[in-house]
């Protein structure tokens, strides 16, 4: 009769389903689902934001306050509403619940002066920073910001910080969503990063300027939604826009890594490597700091194909995606010789030299590294 | 006279020493709670009492009992908040510094109701000298048989530990008490859940305010239908207020709820009328994150009826026209108080004890500090006004903790009421660094509530 019983469970697990309805759309998901996951189950335009709920890290979420959406009716049992707006990523939905997100005038109010709060300390410096074209709050900011800042005042500054060799800390970029503290906290094996200061003057510090030389550290790159942390092989090297994304995998040899990567390459040059993001921005599965700052040859990786990205993103624009290599018809047309150059462009220019490998230079691109 | 409960032995010489407070009718509601009442008892006079959290919230505590959550095998803990850091407010400092074991008898019973065998009275780092003066009255319960095991002969353990806070305001918040107690930075958790489900260490916890914890004493002295019989209507028994500002005679009272709140700025029994025979402008009645009130709305309430120093009766109005008693810091303002200066400092102190967990709080109490610096060294628009207005709207109630309301509030209730001076002060930038707007029309009669329309 075992297998009966566990049916039987099973069967009332199914029947317990919570009914929600998002902005009139309605979902059913399991018990203990937060609004925002059941938001993210029937997709598109009434998904909020979240700068810095994290669906692969415990405990996060609740502080940036831009997935703040209106509870219209409690639940079947207790249908008043709540009286404030919550939290959907840490509000769990109740059978009955009834969501505004977008439907309603008082979230996308409420969600105009998060961002315009958000942005109030941000330098606002894209042009030249690194995470520009993947940058969250850039995204936030588009769709919901104010087209110009009503803040008089001067910013808040940190200085840059050097977290080890591989990240850069921008603290003035930052927009505490405290993402990288759970990173080094569930990642790593000992936390030595966290927070200092209290209120706008706080800051995500190392105490005493350790460095965040574990295993795992690497992805507090990948979980920053601005531009506060980058990886310092790849900082101003290029525009990621510029790049081609490729999935490609490795077999590492750390037990916890899986080895399944992004690489960002030009040509034959792999520029960065990053964990795979899915279209909320989250990743996939966290990768080790080998895979990400050591390999960076196309020949240490297995590349799998282009990668998919989101057709509004900035980095569609490059039209690497999907395209083939075109198959160079000369060398047929040529019987197998080699076409001879009428014009070879490294006599005439300094740039663009063969010998010379971009994303082996340390540091940012300089005039100086061409004149060698 | 009004009548006491709470401060009714202060004056006794030696009360804070263990034997004297023994000598005067102490520890006799604790011997009635653990050896007739029981815990179901007391929750019960407590329940009866209709006693209201007199922490700022005014939530009644027996409720707030009663949701503890009770699972097998997981211990139960009592939090005492004793981390008085609002502004304006200092009545839990006078009982724990004066009467420490009236403080402890109610931890005692507070702790044998709920279940709780360790308790916690977390008090502000700046209140240096008091945890002696707490340990001390500690160790002397201890020696008498009133702590630790097996306490009158009931089965029942406790423990009392006193733990100091490094002077954050936020640490005042509950569940940012919880963390902190813990070892962890004061940060604010998200709700639910509550402290009653999962609270210090994962375990339910009850967090209180050290007068709530003292008012049980009484409530179980005299019973819950007896301490009903003190105050008005909801608002039960009797309130400390810590008055301070522009009065003859600052300092700690104790008020039965049924005072106007005249008869307390203006009588001699309380605070002895303004200084220097001033007029009243404006008060705070509750601390500084309750709204400010102009004299002419904090003595009657805009249906005119005279206004009680009451839960229900501060509040009358909404915050449109009324304030909150909130934890009884009542700060009194003269005719030459300037309501601009006055709301840039609590925008400053707000601002200076944000946690910056969340955005709205961690920008927005820095914004509004910085436009109302500008206002008050006159370099103000009339459009900061309005700005002020917008950002205190989008901070309060975004937040995960009351602090963003508590931010928002004063500086809404100082435009919503004296936005003429806050206009005066732009109009007149010279003007205003070198005297007062004054008291205005702030003290006038309202006019009379026009008629309901037929």
């Amino acid at each position: 009769m075992l297998p009966a019983s566990t049916k039987d469970i099973k069967m009332a697990e199914e029947i317990k389903l919570f009914k929600v309805k998002i902005d009139n759309i309605s979902v059913e998901v399991e018990p203990g689902t937060t609004i925002l996951n059941a938001a993210r189950k029937i997709g598109g335009e009434v998904v909020p934001p979240a700068m810095c709920y994290y669906s692969k890290l415990q405990g996060s979420g609740g502080k940036c306050r831009t997935c703040l959406v209106k509870v219209s009716k409690g639940s079947d049992a207790d249908p008043r509403p709540m009286p404030k707006l919550v939290a959907s990523c840490r509000t769990t939905v109740m059978d009955g619940m009834e969501v505004a997100n977008i439907t309603s005038p008082e979230v996308l109010d409420a969600r105009k002066g998060v961002v315009e709060f958000l942005l109030l300390n941000h330098p606002l410096d894209c042009p030249v920073c690194d995470q520009a074209g993947e940058c969250h709050l850039q995204d936030l900011s588009y769709e919901h910001g104010a087209d110009s800042t009503r803040y008089e005042f001067k910013r808040r500054t940190f200085d840059k910080v050097d977290l080890g060799d591989h990240i850069k800390l921008h603290m003035t970029r930052c927009i505490l969503c405290y993402r990288c503290v759970y990173t080094a906290d569930q990642l790593t094996e000992k936390r030595e990063h966290g927070m200092l200061g209290r209120g706008d003057a706080s800051e995500i510090s190392t105490y005493i300027s350790q460095s965040l030389d574990n295993d795992f550290i690497g992805n507090v790159i990948d979980v920053c939604p601005v531009g506060a942390l980058t990886d310092q092989t790849f900082r101003f090297k290029n525009r990621v826009w510029f790049l081609k994304p490729v999935d490609a995998h490795r077999d590492c040899e750390n037990p916890k890594c899986c080895g399944k990567t992004v690489l960002w390459m030009r040509g034959d040059e792999v520029f960065r490597v990053t964990a795979r993001k899915d279209k909320y921005g989250e990743v996939e599965n966290f990768i080790c700091d080998t895979c990400r700052f050591e390999k960076k040859e196309a020949k240490d990786w297995i590349i799998e194909g282009p990668r998919k990205i989101e057709r509004n993103s900035v980095i569609s624009q490059g039209h690497y995606v999907n395209t083939v290599k075109p198959k160079d018809p000369l060398v047929d047309v040529l019987d197998g010789r080699q076409p001879r150059l009428l014009f070879d462009i490294h006599t005439e220019s300094q740039v663009n030299r063969p010998e010379i490998d971009l994303s082996k230079i340390d540091g940012p691109a300089h005039s100086d590294d061409f004149k060698k | 006279m009004g009548r006491k409960l709470l401060l009714d032995k202060a004056h006794i010489e030696g009360i804070r020493y263990y034997d004297t407070y023994r000598s005067n009718g102490g520890y006799a509601a604790a011997e009635k709670a653990l050896k007739t009442l029981g815990p179901e008892g007391v929750l019960d006079e407590v329940k009866k009492s209709g006693l209201r959290g007199r922490g700022g919230a005014g939530f009644p505590t027996g409720l707030k009992w009663s949701f503890i959550a009770k699972p097998e095998g997981v211990p139960r803990y009592l939090v005492c908040n004793a981390d008085e850091s609002e502004p304006g407010t200092f009545k839990d400092r006078y009982l724990m510094e004066f009467i420490p074991h009236l403080l402890i008898e109610g931890l005692l019973i507070s702790s044998f109701t709920l279940g709780a065998n360790s308790c916690y009275i977390y008090i502000r780092g700046e209140y240096a000298w008091i945890p002696e003066i707490l340990e001390q009255a500690i160790a002397e319960a201890k020696n008498k048989g009133w702590l630790g095991k097996n306490i009158l002969g009931t089965g029942f353990d406790l423990e009392i530990y006193v733990q100091r806070g490094a002077g954050a305001y936020i640490c005042g918040e509950e569940t940012a008490l919880i963390e902190s107690l813990e070892g962890k930075r004061g940060n604010p958790r998200i709700k639910p859940p509550f402290p009653a489900v999962k609270g210090l260490w994962q375990s339910p916890t009850v967090v209180n305010n050290v007068e709530t914890l003292a008012a049980v004493v009484p409530i179980v002295n005299i019973g819950g239908d007896e301490y009903i019989k003190y105050g008005t209507g909801k608002s039960t028994g009797t309130k400390l207020i810590s008055a301070c500002g522009n009065i003859n005679k600052p300092g700690v009272y104790e008020i039965e709820m049924n005072i106007s709140v005249e008869e307390f700025i203006y009588s001699d029994e309380y605070c002895g009328g303004i200084k220097n025979n001033k007029r009243l402008k404006a008060c705070i009645p509750g601390g500084s994150s309750v709204p400010v009130l102009p004299a002419n709305l904090l003595l009657k309430t805009a249906k005119g009826e005279t206004r009680m120093m009451t839960y229900e009766s501060l509040a009358d109005g909404g915050f449109a026209t009324g304030s909150m008693l909130g934890s009884g810091g009542f700060i009194v303002m003269d005719e030459d108080q300037c309501i601009v200066r006055n709301t840039l400092t609590f925008a400053r102190f707000y601002h200076h004890e944000s946690c910056g967990q969340c955005s709205p709080c961690r920008e927005g109490t820095g914004w509004m500090k910085k436009v109302l610096q500008n206002i008050e060294n006159g370099k103000g628009k009339m459009s900061d006004i309005d700005l002020l207005w917008d950002i205190q709207r989008k901070i309060e109630g975004n937040t995960i903790c009351p602090l963003g309301d508590a931010a928002a509030w004063p500086v809404a209730a100082a435009i919503r009421h004296f936005r003429d001076e806050f206009e005066w002060h732009v109009a007149n930038p010279q003007e205003s660094q070198t005297r007062n707007f004054g008291l205005a029309h702030y003290a006038d009669p309202l006019p009379a509530p026009a008629p309901a329309a037929v």
